[in-house]
């Protein structure tokens, strides 16, 4: 391949590209991303293959492997063009089928459709599935369509064209200009404003600059940044490659976490690829403008997300955060001026360029334009990555998208931002998704996890369970972080196992006062956010906890009781079996009890038992067993 | 060299540009309380028992006075009220780690008697005066951290323990004295 030298050239490509694909051409695209990997698309993919080549096929149907479309749970998923249409779960035994019935008679496979477990009515687009109904996918819409190691699929959907009109139709300013226009607010969490951190990095002293595409993204449960990466990278070095020329960067990184492989790869073989096509590297597209970039792959560290944290790692040192009194737009890597955007906001760049910012910031909010890519997980029925532009509402991300919550249970709480995010109860549903509508109600946009909890959530468990994760993620380096969450652990645990005391409200308050204004980084003064908000919405089950020693979502293993109700035992000795600790008591025609001194609370009775007859007890006393110590026979 | 004007405390200060506060304080006679601060080295902002309060555009904001630099028409205070409060939690603390030396005359300083948050004493309160004094002044990395968060620890790098034994130097850094037992073993 010769380099491509100018934006002439980089269209006659296109259309050569174009006119060598036939749009009739039957193709079979597999997601190979993360989650369907999982599930086994890479055996699926050779079982295409194979079927093809045993029915003479081979030439004229294209297998193609793909980035993902967000529906993970029902992965593994195969697109069938050109009629698109999408198949779910589909294992290797479905193969012949497919290719017999579909690819070549056009005939719909039914039992591998989307079916909407509510209505029962199957779908054969996406927008007739109600996960995608409501979304307007601008990032994620072409993971479907192209293949993320072949950069002439890329281009063919017309990428490199923002990068082409950026190099030879607007000077820098004018890019910023227009990144500040659309009102585009970094996608990692923080919601600066991208247009304004590009100009203070131009304009900031010092040479050389750098632009770095934070990749690393620790959320538990969180996977918007790693499945952009993964299946459209060349989205995100457009971005960089447009942003570098704006800011005036000649290096640039991207930092992707180790434990993303596929990520790591596919924007390696993008970057290599690029070079090769002359969109990267000396003289891009013969403009004059040169730029490399280099992957710097993570150890995997939840605070190396944070900026100066990410920039300390990339120089070789230990991922800690630094104190940012000067920003890193100014004083960054090595010192210089450094330009860090999440990969969601440097993949929104060649769209803005593109299609102009009035456009951009027609979408979403007045003071959140654009669309978000949530990560929608938790007991809802549909889990799985949403794009949705900004100020839709929670309650229409969760119920309508998400299905609602799984098992007919009730909605307890949504968790927005990550582990650091704070937990919104029922009365804000109707809350637009944005940044600051979020991060009034004590939470945050974050980098968009969602977590969504039902009735059998306890609150306080769940403050102690993120606070656990952060006090493990904590780079130990400041005092009110690692000292701060090392003695909010200790408090909640303790509330948790029924030893909690008066006072420990109060000492978790004053904790929280100190870690939040005077912890380092954003870890730990966002970390507050899961207690506080736990604090301000279901005091009450605090309260409960502390005085009463109950649970009343019945998780905290050691406030509850499991008790066997005598009416409704069947004396069928299943429980009685399979207790591990031998704690269940009665016999054939005996009623069961259990012997709560033996008893480990593990909850294997209460699982088996088809007669709901052992429940869960909780600030109550325990019944005393039927006719005292001794069970009764069981009257037939 | 440029010439900033601040208030500290409703004093006048004076400093030159690229100054920390705790500098200008220091220097207008203000005392700001600090533990991981040693002037030969490198601000690292981790014990931030050193926060004040600073005012900027109608905006307040808590920050570390050794990292933090002055500017023109800063407004800071050191020891109002929620800064009392935040020396004293920290303070909180700290003490169960180390409670003895520089960290108990601070404690009784701010009244602080008892912790509420009790820990495990481990005499090193992570200051990382050792490891910084040992690679920024001596250039040798012969102490250094090891582990992360909670489980962050200080541990001498046997292969440089022949440094260590002729040196010394940041045996009087310690603000609990934790080197020098270390040593000793």
């Amino acid at each position: 391949m010769k380099p491509i030298r100018s934006p002439e050239d980089l269209e006659r490509l296109r259309k050569e590209i174009l006119a060598k694909r036939e749009p009739s051409k039957p193709c079979i695209t597999v997601c190979v991303s993360t989650g369907c990997v999982a599930q086994g698309s890479i055996k699926l993919v050779e079982a295409f293959k194979a079927e093809l080549e045993k029915q003479g096929l081979t030439d004229r149907v294209e297998v193609k492997e793909t980035g993902c479309v967000g529906f993970c749970e029902q992965g593994p998923r195969v697109t069938i063009y050109p009629q698109e249409i999408y198949y779910f779960k589909v294992k290797p035994e479905d193969v012949p089928e497919i290719v017999s019935k579909t690819v070549l008679k056009n005939e719909i496979v039914e039992r591998l459709l989307y079916k909407d477990p509510i209505t029962g009515k199957t779908a054969q687009i996406l927008e007739e599935i109600p996960f995608y109904k409501y979304q307007l996918r601008l990032l994620l819409e072409n993971n479907a369509k192209i293949n993320p190691k072949n950069i002439e699929d890329y281009i063919a959907i017309g990428g490199y064209s923002a990068l082409a009109k950026a190099l030879f139709k607007m000077t820098p300013e004018q890019i910023i200009e227009e990144v500040k226009k659309s009102n585009l607010r970094g996608r990692g969490g923080g919601g600066f404003p991208t247009g304004i951190k590009w100009e203070t990095t131009r304009n900031a002293p010092g040479e050389p600059k750098y632009v770095i595409v934070n990749c690393d993204q620790g959320d538990p449960g969180a996977f918007m940044d790693r499945t952009v990466m993964e299946g459209n990278p060349h989205s995100v070095l457009e971005g960089l490659i447009i942003g570098a020329y704006a800011i005036g960067a000649h290096r640039g990184f991207v930092y992707v976490r180790e434990e993303y492989p596929i990520a790591a790869e596919n924007i390696s073989i993008a970057i290599e690829q690029a070079e090769e096509y002359g969109l990267l590297g000396g003289n891009i597209l013969g403009s004059g403008f040169s730029f490399n970039v280099e992957v710097y792959r993570g150890a995997g560290a939840f605070v190396s997300g944070e900026s100066s944290a990410l920039m300390t790692a990339i120089e070789g040192k230990v991922g800690e955060p630094r104190p940012k009194y000067i920003h890193t737009a100014v004083k960054g890597l090595w010192d210089k001026p450094s330009c860090l955007n999440n990969t969601k906001t440097w993949a929104t760049i060649p769209l803005i360029i593109l299609k102009g910012a009035e456009w951009f910031r027609n979408i979403g909010t007045k003071g959140s334009s654009g669309t978000m890519i949530f990560s929608l997980v938790g007991k809802v029925n549909n889990t799985g990555l949403v794009e949705v532009p900004m100020g839709i509402t929670l309650r229409d991300l969760i119920f309508k998208i998400g299905g609602g919550i799984r098992g007919g249970k009730k909605f307890k709480a949504v968790q927005t931002g990550g582990p650091s995010g704070g937990f919104i109860p029922e009365q804000y549903l109707d809350t637009p998704v944005d940044f600051d509508e979020l991060t009034k109600l004590g939470s945050m946009m974050g980098s968009g996890g969602m977590i969504v909890m039902d009735e059998d959530a306890c609150m306080v468990d769940m403050a102690r369970y993120f606070i656990d994760f952060l006090l493990d993620e904590s780079c130990g380096k400041c005092v009110p972080c690692r000292e701060g969450l090392r003695a909010m652990s200790k408090i909640l645990n303790d509330i948790c196992e029924g030893k909690g005391k008066d006072g420990d409200i109060e000492k978790i308050e004053d904790l929280a006062e100190v870690m939040k204004e005077a912890s380092l980084c954003a870890l730990g003064r966002t970390a507050v956010n899961p207690v506080l908000t736990s604090l301000k919405y279901f005091r009450n089950e605090w309260e409960e906890h502390i005085k009463e020693k109950k649970c009343q979502a019945k998780a905290c293993k050691a406030l509850i009781n499991y008790y066997i109700d005598p009416e409704k035992c069947q004396a069928c000795m299943l429980c009685l079996r399979e207790c591990p600790a031998g704690a269940v008591i009665g016999g054939k025609d005996q009623v069961h009890w259990i012997d709560q001194k033996k008893c480990v609370k593990c909850g294997t009775c209460y699982e088996l038992c088809r007669f709901g007859a052992v429940v869960k007890l909780t600030g109550e006393p325990i019944p005393p067993p039927p006719m005292g110590v001794k069970p009764i026979r069981k009257k037939k | 060299m440029v010439i900033v004007t601040l208030n500290i405390d409703g004093k006048e200060v004076k400093a030159k540009e690229g100054m920390t506060i705790l500098e200008a304080a220091k220097q207008a006679g203000i005392e700001i309380p600090t533990l991981c601060y040693d002037e030969k080295l490198e601000p690292y902002g981790a014990c931030r028992i050193c926060s004040v309060e600073i005012e900027k555009r109608g905006k307040t904001q808590i920050v570390a006075s050794c990292c933090y630099p002055v500017e023109d028409g800063l407004k800071v205070k050191t020891t109002s009220d929620k800064i009392i409060k935040i020396r004293k939690i920290i303070l909180e603390l700290l003490l169960p780690l180390s409670p003895t030396g520089p960290i108990l005359s601070l404690a009784q300083k701010y009244g602080v008697e008892k912790s509420r948050f009790p820990s495990q004493r481990t005499d090193c309160i992570l200051c990382g005066l050792c490891t910084r004094y040992c690679a920024e002044v001596k250039g040798e990395k012969a102490v250094t951290f090891i582990g992360r968060g909670a489980d962050k620890k200080i541990a001498l790098v046997p292969e440089k323990a022949g440094v260590c034994a002729t040196c010394r130097e940041c045996y009087n850094l310690c603000p609990s004295g934790k080197i020098i037992d270390e040593t000793a073993v």
